[in-house]
């Protein structure tokens, strides 16, 4: 059995805790370090990546337990991808934040950074519903940590609203994974897509209540109106990368619906026929437009780049909620753009910040280094906004497509084209307040303006504008590749059987008997056979 | 012991229901003490309902062994447990974020004040 999947939970696993205890006072090892582990974990997020284009699903049975008893990881071509996309965003950050020196305005930076690094990679591995609440709770409490990271009282308020909210969405979470577990014995997967076809016609109540509290669960990380509300405040009080850092967490639950809703509940389940599907497409249009709306009316940067964060996942919500293959392979390379978008812009606005007094949406004196910023800014809004030539622009065009044909089709395309426009209005705006007028503006006498920022945060935002364009360039292959993906989700029976087949310790019994769905005698055969 | 069962299912059932509605108008108080004395009841109640969650038997080990004919399901106990700290942990880090807000703020408030969010005239708007 090969250890290389479960290496991007353990190498960040390893490295916090020895930044912590050998490199405390020392924050050029620390950087080192961390520098180091993100190169370490793109690599290995390439290779298994690699591993997976192929169609191979690459079981973990950690312990040797067998599924459905032990907790396994597995590996296909969905979880590989955001592995890859975590890892590549994690590093352009992290380079940012010692450009620009963030790491060092408090303590435990680059320790908590890698202990979200492990929630993360863990939350895309895992094949265990209660493993990735386990993982959801560690990479929450490294971003508790995170938020609040530097201080101070804004920073701090918006910190408690972000971690009560936060822990109502566990407490959420623990009663879906306690309904699901009374009504079907099992919190595995694969076990649960078996056992979740086996639920008779009727005896369905328990089960779509359990589903529905899930799907709460993942539209609260995901931000999905009207679970919202927690997103403006904290992802703009956050300091600058850690809001970029950010950008994935909302993916995670993205991540979360489609695994779930695909593999476990898929839409031709009759159980729990027409029940996420009516009620998400709704909720992902009005969050796509209550978002691109908050770009328009923000009054300060750092809360229209949150609000756009909003509304991309509401682009990316509206496409999954049409759960067909086309729609979520667009909304696969959409996930890959709007992280890489909305990680930049964050990137930005700090830059932005570090010239100015605040980020209002005012003129002000320009700042040192505007052009360059200026320039980023103008590729990351067109970008978001989705015009070409930029990746949004055609993800935005495969979603349209997607919606073709289908029965929302008029709903789908009058508000994507809609609020497109409303949000380009957002951001003219506010680049033309920002950089423009500036322009006009003398410098107050006496004050030194503030110097340039550092070359290092240039290069980690170029560097995530350059995935973008490479994302733009080789669309086709990117496309055909998220469409490969989307077919490996859709006919679930490898990923199942992988799962649930191979061999380990306290094996499933012979057919006859797994085939009864009696968990309790199962269990009991299994271990009276591993008592002998 | 059928009515024993049946008790016992009543009362647990009325203990998540009385943790839970106590819990979430607490958490609507949105002062920070009474929401975090919210979300611990809430998670008492999360707790005691996973407990129930693989059934609930009298009188049974969580264990299998050799000639054990009736036994309660182990799993909800992990997971239970599992819980337990990780709410345990939260609920620390939340009282200190909590305690250094209200500190620094002079100010008990989990909501944002009405005009919060608006623009205010300061120093640097003079220069312009």
């Amino acid at each position: 059995m090969s250890h290389w999947i479960i290496l991007p939970i353990v190498l960040p696993a390893f490295l916090a805790p020895f930044i912590v205890l050998a490199a405390r006072h020392h924050i050029g090892i620390q950087r080192v370090v961390s520098v180091a582990g993100a190169l370490a974990l793109i690599t290995i997020a390439a290779g298994l990546a690699w591993q997976a284009s192929d169609g191979t699903i690459t079981l973990y049975q950690l312990s040797d337990w067998a599924a459905p008893f032990g907790i396994v990881l597995v590996a296909d071509r969905l979880s590989t991808l955001m592995v890859l996309l975590t890892s590549m965003l994690s590093f352009f950050v992290l380079l940012y934040a010692i450009g620009s020196g963030w790491d060092e305005r408090g303590r435990h930076f680059h320790a908590l950074y890698q202990f979200q690094l492990m929630g993360l990679m863990g939350a895309f591995l895992t094949g265990d519903l209660f493993n990735l609440f386990v993982f959801f709770e560690v990479l929450l409490i490294a971003s508790y940590g995170l938020m609040i990271h530097a201080g101070g009282n804004v920073r701090l308020r918006a910190g408690v609203q972000y971690v009560l909210f936060n822990l109502l969405g566990s407490t959420l979470f623990l009663f879906a994974l306690g309904s699901i577990y009374a009504e079907t014995g099992t919190l595995n997967m694969a076990d649960l897509a078996q056992r979740a076809q086996m639920i008779g016609a009727d005896a369905t109540a328990g089960i779509r209540i359990a589903a529905v509290l899930l799907l709460l669960v993942f539209a609260i990380k995901a931000a999905v109106v009207p679970l919202h509300f927690w997103l403006p405040s904290s992802y703009a009080e956050a300091p600058g990368p850690v809001a970029a850092l950010f950008a994935i967490m909302t993916k995670v639950g993205a991540y979360a619906i489609i695994r779930v809703y695909i593999i476990v509940f898929p839409p031709d389940l009759t159980v729990t026929a027409n029940l996420h599907g009516t009620v998400l497409l709704p909720a992902a249009l009005v969050s796509l437009a209550i978002g691109m709306i908050g770009v328009l009316a923000a009054r300060k940067l750092d809360r229209l780049v949150a609000f756009s964060v909003i509304g991309s996942m509401g682009m990316v919500m509206v496409t999954i909620a049409l759960f067909s293959q086309a729609g979520i392979a667009a909304a696969l390379y959409y996930i890959v753009h709007s992280t890489l978008a909305a990680g930049a812009l964050f990137l930005i606005a700090d830059l932005v910040r570090a010239g100015r007094a605040d980020l209002e949406l005012r003129a002000q004196p320009p700042v040192a280094g505007a052009a360059l910023t200026a320039a980023a800014f103008f590729a990351a809004a067109i970008a978001m906004v989705g015009l070409p030539p930029l990746s949004g622009f055609v993800g935005k065009l495969l979603i349209l497509d997607a919606a073709y044909g289908t029965e929302h089709v008029v709903w789908v395309w009058a508000v994507v084209l809609i609020v497109s426009l409303i949000s380009l209005v957002g951001f003219s705006r506010a680049g033309s307040v920002l950089f423009w007028k500036a322009e006009s503006i003398p410098h107050p006498e006496g004050t030194e303006p503030a110097p340039r920022p550092a070359g290092l945060s240039y290069v980690a935002v170029g560097g995530l504008l350059g995935l973008m364009v490479l994302h733009t360039v080789f669309a086709g292959q990117i496309y055909a590749y998220m469409d490969r993906t989307a077919a490996q989700l859709f006919a679930p029976g490898p990923y199942i059987s992988k799962v649930i087949d191979t061999p380990g310790k306290l094996t499933r019994p012979a057919p006859e008997k797994a085939g009864a769905a009696d968990k309790a005698h199962a269990e009991g055969d299994a271990a009276a056979k591993e008592e002998h | 012991m059928p009515g024993g069962k049946y008790n016992m299912e009543f009362l647990v059932a009325t203990a998540v229901g009385v943790l839970t509605a106590a819990g979430l108008y607490l958490v609507l108080r949105l002062r920070t003490f009474p929401v975090i004395m919210g979300t611990s009841l809430l998670t008492y109640a999360v707790n005691v309902f996973l407990f129930a969650s693989g059934q609930l038997t009298i009188g049974a080990p969580p264990i299998l062994q050799e000639g054990v004919e009736t036994y309660t399901d182990p799993l909800p106990q992990a997971l239970v447990l599992t819980a337990i700290v990780i709410s345990f942990g939260m609920t620390a880090v939340v009282v200190m974020i909590a305690l250094g807000a209200y500190l620094g703020s002079d100010d008990d408030h989990v909501d944002d004040r009405a005009g919060d969010d608006t623009p205010q005239p300061q120093a640097q708007g003079d220069q312009a």
